[in-house]
């Protein structure tokens, strides 16, 4: 789209501020009011690893059709961190605007032709306003909220709702908020010509949408299904999860009466005793989990290897981020996928899921607790940062009061009454699934948990036949599991084609947004959505129905793909990657270049 | 190895505790230690502590994490749970344990490889939550099951079976428990089978973690002249700082001390440890004064034990976190789900 045209709520604006100044506030601000008027938003966090002064950038991108991953574009720069100017000015898409704090002059060799600049001196104004210096600093952010939404025409009555209902608890900060605003607002009408063709018109495009992101919808779907027991160590980017966890236990699971708590929460002295912690809690019957991120996965790896040994239900949340160690764990990936296909030693495997969004987080949290206990083994939910910190727009979270969680093959007293001896390893249904009895019930009951020494009637052993025939066993289990996973989500185009593309989780906007843009072009794709590992039969077929199938994932070295490598029949010479592994989310220029360019090369071979 | 089931014998005139049970019903299968491993006598003290409390099988959870201690779960108690884990974390498995039902009574069976070396983090830290289970340490300066390597237990100058001194400072896990915070503090010697039962059900009844460190002597790679962990040098060497008897709640404290000796401390159950000291100036209520009597008798070469150092006032986990009375794995579905409505009306303050 050219810069002439005008741009009606389709649009990137981005703000790069400084860290710890406030203006996550401002920018919820701006991305609320968009979403009020009814236009589709999602809002991206690009953020250091740091508490105060180096620079952070939001970005929201406001589009009419829905299309809601990362632009690759900035239509509207609001620059107030001087530090960032030059690379922030660069970034403008040409014809796009750039609003800056005009109190300070910029360095006069950093031009551009072909974009506008509006200079708005909004320290200077704030500091001929407000008399306390604290105010002056805060309100600078809230003023360019004022001037944005002049530009942009956002609806100022929507802006002073949100500012009542941000300040509930302290009514006297709506009026200097909204002063600030004002001073913004209003200067921007004065200077410029209000609205620009960039801008923002009411619409009806968030009809039954809420605003939300993927780690809160974890932690509230761990109390929804039954989470008592939640096991943590700090970790970017999961740490939010346990936040949300602990705010929803506490609105939700605090007995009105006595005060107690139905919920015990333990932040542990690192990632291994808190995968200890899921382990034991499991063992007696409680629900727990633990959100990590890769890191803390490679920490836990030991007891998750003994947990598929035991056969111990256990939920994993990993927040996916680039690893390791200092410098990007503030960034998105999709990393971890084979270091949790097949964490610990020995022969492990465990089932994950891929929420594409916060709402799958939700529903897919609860499926991680029924799948883990049905099938007594560790489960990961995959997420990762761009989903798990991130202002994400989707349907409505529902629920169905006549949920019950499966608890999985449980034998308590009354079940014990009919049986001559209870064993816990023998596969009586032919499921590869046993069953287990619960400490504190039962003498009857007793069994000894172990790693790899264990027979078919939960006895120590270092027979050969007997370990392999557990080992054998649990591969009867993992069939199981291919029908317990939830089912890929597979989209075919209109017309028929023998092109496919495999992606999961934060990758499915942008390969939804560049499916449209391919069949524009001409270039039908079908579409697979994985949702969960093992593979389903619905996987396989997808595979085998396409002459070439593009894996799109955030990563560099192409890991789902090595794994439906591994886990299939000949799909080898099918499978092409497209990667994305910079730490940003992927945008879905990078799917229709990599897909467009991939042909354009078969054609001149 | 294999697994030998013990034979269940019968023999006339034996008593039934509270119960109704044998004390055979609190063994386990036969040992596969060492014959004259120190461990297996800490394990008899268990089951007689055990039985003489009338402790429901069921209700006991043992765990342990790797190593020659870490197999004496399965040795005691075979009706109730175990959970034989990894290297150094049975602290944290006890703790999600007993997060999730905190009517368990927890057993955790460790050595001085799994909690001072590997496991050293997570030994403070269950410490440090005050984590409601007996914490025992079998304690014997060295790695058996990989053939007699040197623990952080073992004492400076201490030597190993084929001659070579140990030169490293050791790590007094009774010391630094109590440094670190420690709610209940004892040391015993696997072959004082009295003083060491009635520190295990002092220990049980603590509402809290409770440390036992037991020396208990390896037959194999340090019970010769030269190891400060033999069975003769701990003999000749440990000083009884305390004696100490757990009376229970329905019981009466019928035994006369004379003033000054003794020092009572009433658990919140109504029962009491009862703590006859061997020197008026020790006051195992005070840290300080805890550290100062362990330091001053390892100066002069003595390991001092008994119950060392008890305040049974401080708050155990789910004191500390506020958890609900009743066991969380007890609560029914709808108790803990908040229901359709609930998540619609959260959602109108994301729109």
């Amino acid at each position: 789209m050219s810069a002439t045209q005008s741009r009606v709520n389709d649009f990137v604006l981005k703000i790069a501020t400084v860290n710890g100044t406030g203006s996550a506030s401002a920018n919820g601000m701006l991305m609320k009011a968009l979403f009020r008027m009814g236009i589709p938003v999602a809002g991206k966090n690009m953020f250091p690893s740091n508490i105060q002064g180096l620079p952070t950038w939001y970005e929201i991108r406001a589009n009419r059709d829905g299309y809601m991953s990362r632009a690759g574009r900035v239509d509207i720069m609001v620059a107030m961190n001087a530090q960032t100017y030059k690379k922030d000015l660069a970034e403008v898409s040409p014809g796009g605007f750039l609003v800056y704090d005009s109190t300070w002059p910029r360095e006069r060799d950093l031009k551009r032709d072909d974009i506008t600049v509006l200079g708005v001196p909004l320290s200077k104004l704030c500091n001929e306003h407000f008399s306390v210096a604290r105010l002056r600093i805060l309100m600078k952010n809230v003023a360019y909220v004022g001037a944005v939404a002049a530009l942009l025409d956002i609806d100022l009555d929507i802006v002073r709702t949100l500012l009542e209902e941000s300040f509930a608890a302290k009514p006297k900060l709506v009026e200097g908020n909204l002063q600030a605003i004002m001073l913004g607002y209003d200067y921007a009408r004065e200077n410029f010509t209000c609205p620009l063709p960039v801008r923002a018109e009411a619409m009806n495009g968030n009809a039954g949408q809420i605003l939300i992101d993927g780690n809160a919808a974890i932690g509230l779907g761990c109390v929804y299904a039954g989470a008592t027991v939640g096991a943590w160590y700090p970790i970017t980017p999961s740490t939010s999860v346990m936040d949300a966890f602990t705010h929803y236990c506490e609105v939700f699971r605090h007995d009105p009466e006595t005060g107690e708590k139905r919920y015990c929460i333990v932040q542990a002295e690192d990632e291994l005793a808190a995968a200890g912690i899921v382990l034991g809690a499991n063992w007696v019957g409680a629900r727990a989990f633990t959100p990590t991120s890769g890191p803390g996965i490679s920490l836990m790896s030991e007891f998750i290897g003994f947990a598929y040994y035991a056969e111990i239900p256990s939920v994993f949340v990993d927040i996916q981020r680039v690893g390791p160690s200092t410098g990007m764990p503030t960034r998105t990936q999709q990393c971890d996928v084979m270091l949790c296909a097949y964490a610990s030693h020995g022969d492990t495997r465990h089932p994950m899921l891929f929420p594409a969004n916060p709402a799958e987080c939700f529903d897919l949290s609860v499926k991680a607790f029924d799948l883990a206990e049905r099938l007594q083994t560790p489960v990961f939910l995959l997420s990762d940062l761009d989903i798990g910190m991130n202002d994400w727009r989707v349907p409505e979270l529902s629920w169905d009061n006549s949920y019950r969680p499966d608890r999985g093959k449980v034998l308590g007293p009354a079940d014990l009454d009919k049986m001559e001896k209870f064993v816990r390893y023998t596969d009586t249904d032919g499921d590869g699934i046993t069953y287990r009895t619960l400490p504190g019930e039962d003498p009857r009951g007793a069994y000894f948990v172990r790693g790899s020494g264990h027979n078919s009637k939960g006895v120590y052993t270092e027979d050969a036949v007997e370990y392999q025939e557990v080992m054998e066993r649990l591969l009867v289990k993992w069939d199981t599991a291919k029908k317990l996973v939830p089912p890929a989500v597979i989209s075919r185009a209109k017309k028929p084609t023998r092109l496919g593309i495999v992606a999961y989780g934060s990758s499915d906007g942008a390969v939804v947004e560049a499916r449209d843009k391919l069949m524009a072009q001409g270039i039908p794709t079908n579409y697979l959505r994985l949702r969960g590992f093992p593979f389903g039969a619905e996987v396989l077929d997808f595979l085998h129905q396409h002459d070439t199938v593009f894996v799109v994932e955030q990563n560099r070295d192409g890991q789902m793909k090595s794994l439906l490598k591994l886990e299939t029949n000949n799909v080898a010479d099918k499978l092409v990657s497209i990667l994305h592994f910079n730490g940003l989310p992927i945008p879905a220029a990078c799917v229709v270049d990599g897909i467009s360019q991939h042909l354009a090369s078969e054609v001149a071979a | 190895m294999t697994y030998i089931a013990k034979p269940k014998i019968n023999l006339p005139g034996q008593k039934r505790n509270a119960l109704g049970l044998l004390q055979r019903d609190y063994e386990g299968s036969l040992s596969t230690l060492c014959a004259g491993c120190g461990h297996d006598s800490i394990t008899a003290a268990l089951v007689q502590a055990l039985w003489e409390l009338a402790i429901a099988p069921e209700k006991l959870v043992k765990l342990s994490g790797i190593g020659c201690s870490s197999k004496t779960p399965a040795y005691f108690v075979s009706g109730a749970h175990g959970f034989n884990s990894v290297h150094g974390r049975m602290p944290s498995v006890a703790t999600g344990a007993h997060a999730g039902n905190r009517d368990l009574i927890c057993i955790g069976v460790s050595g001085d490889g799994d909690s001072l070396s590997i496991g050293f983090g997570q030994f403070g830290h269950a410490i440090r939550r005050n984590l409601n289970m007996l914490y025992l340490i079998e304690n014997n300066g060295v790695y058996g099951l990989t053939k007699g390597q040197f623990s952080a237990s073992a004492d400076p100058g201490s030597t190993a079976r084929k001659g070579a001194a140990n030169q490293m400072q050791s790590i007094n896990p009774v010391a630094t428990a109590i440094a670190m915070g420690a709610s209940f503090v004892g040391r015993s010697f696997s072959g004082d089978r009295d003083q060491l039962v009635a520190l295990i059900k002092a220990g049980i009844a603590h509402p809290g973690c409770a440390l036992l460190d037991v020396i208990s002597p390896c037959v194999t790679f340090n019970d010769h002249v030269g190891s400060t962990k033999s069975y003769a040098y701990t003999r000749e060497h440990k000083h009884e700082a305390t004696a100490t008897d757990y009376v229970p709640l329905a019981s009466e404290i019928t035994t006369q001390y004379a003033a000054g000796e003794v020092v009572s401390v009433q658990l919140h159950d109504g029962s009491h440890i009862v703590l006859k000291k061997a020197d008026a100036d020790f006051d195992p209520t005070k840290r300080s004064s805890a550290l100062r009597y362990i330091e001053k008798h390892r100066d002069r070469g003595e390991i001092p034990t008994g119950l060392l150092f008890i305040d049974e006032h401080w708050p155990e986990m789910h004191a500390i976190a506020g958890t609900a009375k009743r066991p969380l794995k007890e609560f029914a579905f709808e108790e803990l789900n908040p229901g359709r409505e609930a998540l619609e009306r959260l959602q109108r303050s994301m729109r």
